[in-house]
């Protein structure tokens, strides 16, 4: 169990960096800064995170930015990103056109 | 642990256990706890949903609250929770190909109409004009300017982040075993690992999973599950801010601020899925479908990307509307379950009204009708 506002208070509050508007999601534009001030409002975990600011959500769904936002989201949270678990991943495993994935054989296929 | 006693425990840190948490707090009871069974707030058909804030449609003993939401607390939720939740409230046309397909709109636009609800039935070209993007094939729509869509997740999230804010006690990765009377009243909430959570008032927020809380304390709803999909495209060039559905409820969905659509569809299957509750996998079949649906509707989406479909379970209720309702067998337990898949647009009415009867307030709008005593034997 997570007691959310013992979490918070073990974490501390969110203190300003220098480098918080350097951006870390290139598709969705999501900054480092932002990032960091979603886990001092209590997104603990990247379903979380990635519902609350789309990191990971753009063109590359992720692949570039994945580990990157783990890792920052791990240092807030005092622990291993090894101990952040990852986001599902969604089908279909790469950008599909809507007339493809239409073209499967069901009842109004033509 | 520090502190395993409130004034009000929540199970379900869904959208509708979230915003009744924030009401209770802004009404001055910040000692509240919320309990999420999953590790993420929002876990559940909260972040699901396609997103519709909808009146037109929906059965007269919801409407009420459904049009209370609308008119009084939509408009400001942004400000009010400091998260823009991407509210839009730019009308809902429901899309008719056949002259059946206008009659069973008719039907309902006169419905909703003698509801008090603003709904028609408008003409081909009407459509047009109100979205030009549409398939020639449309012959008609049903029309609701005051409907409208926001975004669920933020939805969800801002609700638990300003009660956050405002003291409560959310805690994840919390699944209940089962409630325990004492004297007669509601007041044990029994952890799986054994632990205890106490409080003079238990909210019953769990959506299917209600079912088997509640019936711990020999209380039964009739609720079943349904298996729902949705998909999400790249983002599109703007087109339009309407809420779309069709008469077939083929497909429905809307474009997002972020330029992505999003849509809900399903295979006709749907009814014989046997997978497990805590599994939320896509069928291979169900994308397709609400593609070939889409795209037969608007076809310029032909060549759009669709980049993540998700599923979700839907708490079906028996006959079509939630139970929201404190059981007298069972004092100081309130339910709120069986939102059968509409539950999104209403969340900020339920979540008021839950936080006034815990607190023994009358609630805005007279929801009797959606007792959990109601079901009676049909023979």
């Amino acid at each position: 169990m997570v007691d959310v506002q013992e979490k918070l208070k073990a974490i501390g509050p969110y203190r300003e960096e220098p480098d918080d508007d350097m951006l870390i999601c290139r598709c969705e534009e999501v900054t480092k800064g932002e990032i960091r001030q979603a886990v001092h409002a209590g997104m603990f975990t990247m379903e979380e995170i990635r519902r609350y600011l789309r990191t990971g959500m753009g063109l590359c769904q992720g692949q570039t930015c994945g580990k990157l936002v783990k890792g920052i989201v791990a240092r807030e949270l005092k622990v291993s990103p090894l101990d952040i678990e990852p986001a599902t991943s969604r089908v279909p495993m790469r950008p599909t056109e809507m007339k493809i994935l239409a073209r499967d054989g069901g009842a109004c296929d033509e | 642990m520090s502190k395993m006693t409130a004034d009000v425990i929540i199970i379900g840190g869904g959208v509708n256990g979230c915003a009744a948490a924030y009401y209770l707090a802004k009404k001055g009871v910040c000692d509240v706890i919320v309990l999420e069974a999953d590790k993420s707030i929002g876990h559940g058909g909260s972040s699901r949903n396609g997103g519709g804030v909808r009146q037109s449609g929906r059965d007269m003993r919801e409407l009420p609250y459904a049009m209370y939401a609308v008119n009084n607390m939509w408009p400001t939720l942004s400000e009010e929770l400091g998260v823009d939740v991407e509210y839009y409230q730019r009308g809902n046309l429901r899309l008719g190909k056949t002259e059946k397909h206008l009659k069973k709109l008719e039907g309902l636009a006169s419905g909703s109409r003698a509801l008090g609800l603003d709904m028609k039935v408008v003409d081909a070209q009407t459509v047009k004009e109100i979205c030009p993007y549409l398939s020639d094939e449309v012959i008609g729509a049903s029309w609701c300017p005051t409907d409208g869509h926001a975004n669920p997740m933020l939805t969800t999230l801002a609700y638990y982040k300003r009660a956050t804010e405002l003291g409560v006690r959310f805690i994840t990765d919390a699944k209940v075993e089962k409630l325990e009377k004492q004297r007669g009243r509601l007041r044990r909430v029994i952890m799986k690992n054994g632990e205890i959570f106490e409080a003079e008032t238990v909210i019953v927020a769990a959506g299917y999973e209600s079912r088997y809380l509640s019936r711990t304390v020999g209380v039964d709803i009739p609720l079943y599950t349904y298996f729902e999909e949705a998909l999400v495209t790249e983002m599109q060039p703007h087109m339009f801010d309407i809420m779309l559905g069709t008469a077939d409820g083929d497909f429905y969905g809307h474009q997002s601020r972020h330029g992505s659509f999003v849509f809900g569809s399903d295979s006709g299957l749907e009814g014989d899925i046997d997978m497990p509750l805590d599994e939320l996998k896509t069928s291979s079949l169900t994308a397709s479908a609400g593609c070939r649906a889409i795209i037969g509707y608007i076809p310029l989406l032909a060549d759009a990307k669709v980049v993540r479909t998700w599923g979700g379970w839907i708490d079906m209720c028996h006959d079509g509307v939630p139970v929201i309702s404190k059981v007298e067998e069972v004092p100081g337990m309130i339910l709120a379950c069986g939102f059968t898949g509409h539950g999104f647009g209403t969340a900020p009415a339920v979540g008021l009204m839950l936080a006034q009867m815990a607190l023994e307030e009358e609630t805005s709008v007279d929801i009797s009708a959606l007792r959990y005593d109601r079901f009676k034997p049909v023979r």
